[in-house]
């Protein structure tokens, strides 16, 4: 994996630990804790398109289905919430390899569309089944996270709670990316008729990281019910979808710690941007258009390029 | 040389794109161990006969055996992990990732790691990962790139990349590679090293098939030569019989007695 990794892995585990410290309030550690659920969905879309080359706009949908999942099966079905929480990781699993195998044979923009599809079908089942969801009112009730006795009520628990699994999931991504896998996804990416030529099975590998990253986005989806405890499908939508693709825009895709920033950065920046008031969606625009104007592979990559460019 | 077994070998073959005949019916042998080249003017179908043997595109008719067994329809990555591999006319390396990596890759047949194993670090995978960054970087070794082993592979000059490319096939472990014009575009020196690593492929026991237009490099390292025209052959032999050949030299210069 490299000492580079190691360092700033390592580096996050500090900031990661101290920032409670210096952050206080329940406002400012939910916007944390966002943050990194987020930031799980980004990564499992980084590994997906910066590094594997398969677009996905539907990804809200995997979200939605790990939040329902622990939604639907703890209030309705008095599951616990651990296999609720397992169910949903199959069911999302499940879905990707079904959708996956037809439309992982499309590619570019045929591929975005047909995953855009399919974020708005999983859509539309969140809101007609009214039995099971509640509908478009929402389903609320959702029991907090605990282990064993210990229940996960303040945003400090759920903070330590995601923070921690990110930290797991960053650590199993670089991983993937440093291995035999990973060439592979990165071959394909680069060259789809050199790969096979490598004896790399294309439909496999696309299909096992679109289930990877379906997996990543259920997981955040499952950790997001219990600490909202209230989820609609409007939480799912196209917006939602799209929200994640330019988080990973924003911080560069081709890179796991672009989509960590990214994610960080565009969960917290309307945050920011409040004291603009009624202007503050101008504001968002306007960042977002520079950083795609000027770093068109995102600011990770892009600001130490334009140091490097107007100040050497 | 020609008591070696047979470990290539077409019958019959055909391949209509439309309503162009690119092949016509080409059977042909190769033997273990040999050098053997394909000529033939520009669109006489030597590229997608490569194409053809290593499933990038389906036969129309005709049987491709590679040891013996019947491959066509096969997909491309089953037939590369059979043993077949290949280098592109246009070079078709992974740019983006380093000359390391590259070659890396060439070892995906070769290994096992799945994503679980790779993804937790299990101890096969750790073992695994090393002999293959071991090898490669060594491979390296043998053609002076070990110092541009972490380069974006992209950045290398077009010779090396060539190079590169045939590394990074001979990583999958082949028993036959198909090189599709690897001298194309170099100059005398980097086409002197190419014709050097040509016969160290064959002194490790790797059958070659040669697609090049250079002809003093297929004249100098070629156990036999196939000459195509039109999809069809229209020569078969050593070199000192194929430059002799009144079909080929019509072939190449146009024939006389078409405009008598």
């Amino acid at each position: 994996m490299g000492k580079n990794n190691y360092l700033k892995l390592l580096g996050i585990l500090i900031v990661v630990a101290v920032a409670p410290l210096i952050i206080k309030g329940d406002y400012y550690l939910s916007i944390l804790v966002f943050m990194g659920i987020n930031s799980m969905v980004v990564i499992g879309l980084s590994l997906l398109m910066g590094y594997a080359g398969q677009i996905s706009l539907g990804h809200a949908a995997f979200f939605g289905i790990g939040a329902y999942s622990t939604g639907v099966l703890t209030t309705q079905f008095g599951f616990s919430i651990y296999s609720a929480f397992l169910s949903g990781l199959l069911l999302s699993a499940g879905v990707a390899i079904i959708i996956g195998i037809p439309a992982l044979r499309l590619k570019g923009h045929y591929l975005a569309i047909a995953t855009l599809g399919i974020g708005e079908i999983v859509f539309i089942i969140f809101n007609e089944m009214i039995g099971l969801t509640g509908g478009p009112s929402g389903l609320s009730n959702i029991p907090p996270f605990h282990v064993g006795n210990y229940q996960f009520t303040l945003s400090i628990q759920y903070y330590y709670l995601v923070w921690v699994t990110l930290f797991v999931l960053i650590w199993f991504s670089l991983n993937v990316i440093h291995s035999r896998v990973g060439r592979a996804l990165k071959a394909m990416h680069g060259s789809e008729l050199a790969a096979s030529a490598m004896g790399v099975n294309l439909s496999a590998h696309k299909i096992q990281v679109f289930v990877l990253s379906a997996c990543y986005a259920s997981i955040a989806g499952s950790i997001y019910a219990h600490f909202v405890s209230f989820i609609a499908p409007n939480n799912f939508a196209l917006m939602t979808s799209i929200m994640f693709l330019v988080m990973g825009v924003v911080g560069g895709l081709y890179n796991i710690w672009g989509a960590l920033m990214g994610a960080s950065l565009i969960t917290f920046l309307p945050e920011c941007l409040r004291v603009f008031k009624d202007f503050d969606i101008l504001i968002y625009g306007a960042i977002l258009l520079m950083i795609l104007l000027f770093m068109p592979e995102g600011f990770l990559v892009g600001i130490p390029a334009l140091f490097r460019k107007y100040f050497k | 040389m020609t008591t070696n077994q047979l470990i290539l070998k077409t019958e019959h073959l055909q391949k209509v794109f439309g309503g162009l005949m690119a092949i016509a019916s080409l059977s042909f042998e190769v033997r273990e161990g040999q050098i053997k080249s394909i000529i033939g003017p520009n669109g006489a179908g030597k590229t997608t006969l490569f194409n053809l043997i290593t499933g990038v595109h389906p036969t129309t008719a005709g049987k491709i055996f590679f040891q013996g067994k019947v491959i066509n329809g096969l997909k491309p990555y089953v037939i590369a992990r059979l043993g077949i591999s290949m280098t592109f006319q246009t070079v078709e390396l992974f740019p983006q990732m380093t000359v390391l990596e590259n070659v890396m890759v060439g070892c995906h047949p070769r290994s096992r790691a799945g994503l679980f194993s790779s993804g937790f670090r299990l101890p096969h995978m750790k073992k695994e990962e090393k002999w293959i960054r071991d090898e490669s970087f060594e491979k390296l070794g043998m053609v002076g790139l070990q110092e541009k082993a972490s380069l974006p592979a992209g950045s290398l000059p077009l010779g090396e990349q060539k190079i590169l490319e045939i590394l990074r096939a001979l990583s999958t472990g082949p028993k036959l590679v198909l090189l599709d014009e690897p001298a194309a575009g170099l100059n005398k020196v980097e086409t002197q090293k190419m014709a050097d690593l040509i016969y160290s492929i064959r002194d490790r026991g790797i059958t070659i098939l040669l697609i090049e237009h250079d002809m003093s490099l297929v004249m100098k390292v070629s156990d036999e030569i196939i000459v195509i025209n039109y999809g069809e052959m229209i020569a078969e032999g050593p070199p000192a019989l194929i430059q002799n050949d009144q079909r080929v030299i019509e072939a190449y210069l146009g024939g006389e007695t078409d405009y008598a």
